[in-house]
Formats: structure tokens, C-alpha cells, sequence
């Protein structure tokens, strides 16, 4: 059909100029994996070559399993991901339903005043949010991270879920009225599993700036206890700063899991931004 | 919450109905309590000065210490200076190459488009903690990593420690940024193409309009929108920025705050570092100055941006 556009130096040029791009796209972190198998003379030795059985060393491994306890960061981050997804989905649905569903007075008035919160960005506020951390002793409590990651994420999720369950047929839900249901098994068993993929698109929007947020996490809850492992990464690369081994395996090991995931889950993300869930 | 009165009063017959105020209640307390209110709570500190430790109303005087204090003025203006630049070179690197990419990627029946898609995403998931470690260790002439490759292209000799020179610092921590979330608006303005009908472009090639020409005549008018939307991202977030830096250079942002932008300058002043002491009211009014920046950004978008591009839209 369209035969005219394509030519075959034209496509021989975009691949080039695309397999150039992600070359150095992934270098970087391919280099950071690689080395961080390697001795301390192979990293300094010979960058650029994969690990062979002469320069293979797991030392970096063994030293950062030694000293950080990453898995406690770990459970960290993954308890204050998991549940501010939860309550930005559950909290950011029903208002989402509430706002495409009912005609009400201040209907708009609220969408607008609920998506302020998409283009201002809550750290502007991190004074007074510590204030009122420390006035309500949250301070180096994951509670606090939750609240504010919670906060944070809402705006977003509320405007994209409202724009999807505008879809969700009428017929639909007035059937279910007529049922004799109530408005709020309308929303949990009828809607919400309807609206599942856009879940999906929220959750995957909501969870990386979680997960990666330093600012937060180095304000409101700095402790031992309570640290990220964004945080805890950090302040542990800033104590090896010379121990190029550790630092190598640390970065790797901040890199994989975020990496298997995304491999999981980088269709249903690329769907949803492709979908024109964020126009 | 104020909704199900009003909600009553327009029809006095029907029954309260509260399913409205459970379905938003939630959503709009944590959203009031620790958003807006902190937000507004900061605004209304920079107001506030603490003198023999009482909060005591000083109006602009903040601000007045900020613009015209040698002790603050100075790092002020030039972190405002250095975001600025921080911001030119994403908007003129950045967003090209992300509609480069999105216009290749886009091609008809380009194969593995997958894969390069995402591929290229991969850096916009890693943590700033990451990002801003692994360049620094590949840019460091320790290692020698960088030089090593710029050898491979016979340009070794412009080689120098980047990160560490007060005049290269801010624009190579910029292009890492760059690399960073160039993903971001390569996938907006590839989502746009593909949205363009194909009763369109095919209109185009029946007028002969096909390669370079249909990208600058047909698709660049079309895809104004969104070119809008990834410019206001872009503000939004460089002049939110602090984690990229403060991970690759500290909190004092150096080389003598040469990287220093007004994430890091906030940072500095409500919490002190090092021999400055942390200052919450000086801070709420570096936080307030960038919320007006910000909004001021937004509403150009909004006001100016977006209703002269709506004809455009389909």
C-alpha cells in the first residue's frame, strides 16, 4: 500500500539510527552488570571485555551482603510500594467512579481540584510535610512514606482511572440497579474488574517513582529501620566510594529486580502509555 | 465531603445520597491532608521568619533576603541560572531526539520496533541512585571507560574529567538526564503517530507527499499536542529536579556549585549542610518560588499552548 515511504536505504538508515540509540541506551548498564562479575584487575584491566574464568570474581557480592542489609532495605521499599499501590488504586477508583458516575454539584469543581495535584509536584511541600510528621510522630515510620507516596499518586491515577470508567457501558450498571444491587457492589463487582487493565497501567505509573524516590525517604524517614533501598543504596555508595568492587555489584543488584520487572511488565506499560492513557 | 449536601440541595426529593461521599472521602482527605494543605502550609511559612523561637510575620521579607542577600542571593540566582540551562539543553536535545526516534519507530512495518522500544525505555525505570552512579563511575578518567571509547573514534584527546570541571559539569549531568528519560517523550509522541488516521497520511501520498515532506507537513502539525504536553513535563520536572545531582555530586553540588540547581539549593537551605545551619522558613520560600515557577510554566501551557493547539486535534 504504502510503497513510496519505504525504500530500502531509508530502512537500512533507521535501523542504524535505532540500533545506535539503544546501544547507548543499555551500555551503561550492561557495563555496570558485567563488571560488577569481575576482579578488582579485570575491572581496571579490561572494561570493556565480558567476564572471563581468569577475571571472574563474586567479591563485590560478598562484601555488599556483608555489610548493608540490603534485604531489610528490600522489604522496605517493597512494603511501602505495595501498600501505597493499594491505597492509590483503591482510594484513586472510587473517586475516579464517584466522578464519572454521578452528576452532583461541584462535580467539576472537584475533578479540577483533585488534578491540581498532577502537575504540581508534591515535594514543593515537603516543609510543611515534615512539620506535620514530626507534630504527629510519623517521623521514621514507613506510615509517613505511605501517606505521602499515597498523596502523590492519587492526582494521576484518579484522572486516568474517571477517563476509563466514563467507557464502562450503562446498560451495564442499570441492569445491575434494577437487580436491586447497591451503588457500592455496582463499583466492586462490576466495574472494577472491568477497568482492570487500566489498574494495570496505573499500578505500573505509580510504582517507579515509588520505588526510585529518594527525596522522601532521606527526609522523612532516614533511619536504620526504616530505609529504602533507594536510600540505603545511596548512602552505602557514598561509603565505598573507593571499593569499586562493592559499588559495581550494588548498582547490579539495584538494577536486576527493576529490570526483571520491567521485561514482565513492559508490554502492559508501553500499552498503556501508547493507549493514550496520558493524553 | 462538601458534595453530598449540595448534591441534596439540588434535589430536595431524593434521598442523601452518601455512596457519593464514601467513594470520594477517602481519595480527597489523604489528597487535602498531605498535599494541599502542606503545600499551602509551606506557602504561608515563607511568609513567617523564626526569631527567639517564635514564628513572626515578615511579609516579603523572606523574599527580599533571597533576591537581595549577598549570603543567599548569590546562590540563589545562580541555581535559578543553572536550572535554566538544565532545562534549555532537555528541550533541545531531549524532546528532538525523542520525536526522531518516535518518527523512526513509527515507520510502517518497521521490524523489531518491539524490541527497540523497549530497549531504549530501559533507562527511565533505574533509579536516579543508579543513573547517577553508573555515569559517574563511566565518566570518571579512573576507571577509564570513557576515554577508552572516545579512543575507538579517534577522539581521545577531547577527553577531560567532565563531571569534575565547573564548565562542563552542569551540561554533562544534563545529557545523562537526557539519556535518562529521553523514553518518555519518544513514547508520548509515538503514541500521537500512531493516532494520526491513515486516512490521512494516505490522502498525502495520493498528493505525493511521502518521506521527509509528509513528516514536516502532515504528522509535525498533527502531533503539536503532544509536543506541547512533553514541554510542560519537561518543565515541570527539571525545575523539580534534585535527585540526579545531589546522587552525583552531594548536596553542595559541585564542583563549587557549579551543578547547583534549586532542588539542591532548597535541600541545602531547610536542612543546612555542613557549616550552614537548616533554615525551614528560608526553605519554604525557595519551595514557594518554585511553585511559582512552576504554575506559572503550567499556566502558559494551559492559557497560551494548549487552546491555540486544540484546532489541530481530531
Amino acid at each position: 500500500m504504502s510503497t513510496a515511504t519505504r525504500s530500502l536505504p531509508r530502512t537500512i538508515g533507521a535501523h542504524a539510527i535505532l540500533l545506535t540509540y539503544t546501544a547507548i541506551a543499555l551500555c551503561p548498564v550492561i557495563l555496570v552488570i558485567m563488571n560488577s562479575f569481575k576482579s578488582r584487575a579485570g575491572i581496571f584491566g579490561a572494561p570493556l571485555t565480558p567476564p572471563t574464568p581468569k577475571t571472574f570474581d563474586l567479591i563485590g557480592y560478598t562484601t555488599v551482603f556483608g555489610q548493608g542489609d540490603f534485604i531489610h532495605y528490600f522489604q522496605n521499599s517493597l512494603v511501602v510500594t505495595v501498600a501505597s499501590l493499594f491505597f492509590v488504586l483503591l482510594f484513586g477508583a472510587m473517586a475516579g467512579f464517584s466522578l464519572s458516575e454521578y452528576r452532583f454539584r461541584g462535580n467539576t469543581m472537584m475533578g479540577l481540584y483533585l488534578a491540581l495535584g498532577i502537575m504540581i509536584p508534591i515535594r514543593l511541600g515537603t516543609v510543611a510535610i515534615l512539620q506535620l510528621m514530626v507534630a504527629s510522630g510519623l517521623v521514621n515510620t514507613l506510615t509517613a512514606l505511605i501517606l505521602v507516596y499515597t498523596a502523590q499518586g492519587l492526582p494521576l491515577a484518579i484522572f486516568i482511572l474517571s477517563e476509563f470508567m466514563k467507557q464502562v457501558s450503562d446498560d451495564l450498571k442499570n441492569a445491575g440497579r434494577i437487580d436491586g444491587l447497591s451503588e457500592y457492589t455496582i463499583f466492586f463487582r462490576l466495574v472494577l474488574p472491568l477497568v482492570r487493565p487500566a489498574m494495570a497501567t496505573v499500578a505500573v505509573f505509580t510504582m517507579i517513582p515509588i520505588w526510585n524516590d529518594l527525596w522522601f525517604p532521606l527526609i522523612l524517614a532516614p533511619s536504620e529501620e526504616t530505609k529504602t533501598v533507594t536510600l540505603g543504596a545511596q548512602l552505602f555508595l557514598g561509603q565505598f566510594v573507593t571499593n569499586w568492587n562493592a559499588i559495581l555489584a550494588a548498582l547490579s543488584l539495584a538494577i536486576l529486580p527493576v529490570l526483571i520487572l520491567y521485561v514482565i511488565f513492559s508490554r502492559q506499560l508501553i500499552r498503556g502509555i501508547t493507549s493514550g492513557a496520558v493524553k | 465531603m462538601a458534595s453530598e449536601p449540595m448534591a441534596a440541595a439540588t434535589r430536595p426529593k431524593r434521598p442523601i445520597r452518601w455512596h457519593i461521599a464514601v467513594f470520594l472521602a477517602p481519595a480527597v482527605l489523604v489528597y487535602t491532608a498531605f498535599m494541599i494543605l502542606p503545600l499551602a502550609g509551606t506557602l504561608q511559612l515563607s511568609l513567617f521568619r523564626n526569631v527567639e523561637q517564635h514564628q513572626v510575620f515578615v511579609g516579603l521579607g523572606n523574599f527580599r533576603t533571597l533576591f537581595g542577600d549577598p549570603n543567599w542571593s548569590v546562590n540563589f540566582w545562580n541555581a535559578l541560572r543553572n536550572n535554566v540551562w538544565f532545562f534549555i539543553i532537555h528541550m533541545l536535545v531531549q524532546n528532538p531526539i525523542g520525536i526522531l526516534l518516535a518518527a523512526l519507530l513509527s515507520s510502517p512495518r518497521l521490524r523489531f520496533a518491539a524490541f527497540y522500544r523497549t530497549a531504549i525505555f530501559v533507562p527511565t525505570i533505574l533509579s536516579f541512585v543508579i543513573v547517577g552512579f553508573a555515569w559517574k563511575l563511566i565518566l570518571s578518567p579512573l576507571w577509564g571507560v570513557a576515554p577508552h571509547l572516545m579512543d575507538l573514534v579517534g577522539l581521545k584527546s577531547l577527553f577531560t574529567p567532565w563531571l569534575g570541571k565547573e564548565e562542563y559539569a552542569l551540561t554533562a549531568l544534563s545529557l545523562v538526564s537526557v539519556w535518562q528519560f529521553v523514553g518518555i517523550p519518544m513514547m508520548l509522541i509515538y503514541a500521537a503517530l500512531l493516532s494520526i488516521p491513515d486516512e490521512v497520511i494516505e490522502a498525502a501520498e495520493c498528493d505525493g507527499i511521502t518521506g521527509l515532506s509528509q513528516f514536516w507537513k502532515i504528522k509535525l502539525p498533527l502531533i503539536l499536542p503532544s509536543i506541547g504536553i512533553i514541554s510542560i513535563l519537561t518543565f515541570v520536572g527539571n525545575f523539580n529536579a534534585f535527585d540526579l545531582i545531589y546522587t552525583a555530586q552531594g548536596a553542595l553540588a559541585g564542583p563549587n556549585y557549579s551543578t547547583d540547581i534549586l532542588g539542591t539549593f532548597l535541600y541545602r537551605a531547610f536542612f543546612g549542610f555542613q557549616l550552614q545551619v537548616g533554615d525551614p522558613n528560608m526553605g519554604a520560600a525557595i519551595a514557594t518560588i518554585m511553585f511559582l515557577i512552576i504554575l506559572a510554566g503550567v499556566c502558559v501551557y494551559l492559557f497560551l499552548v494548549q487552546t491555540r493547539l486544540r484546532r489541530y486535534q481530531f
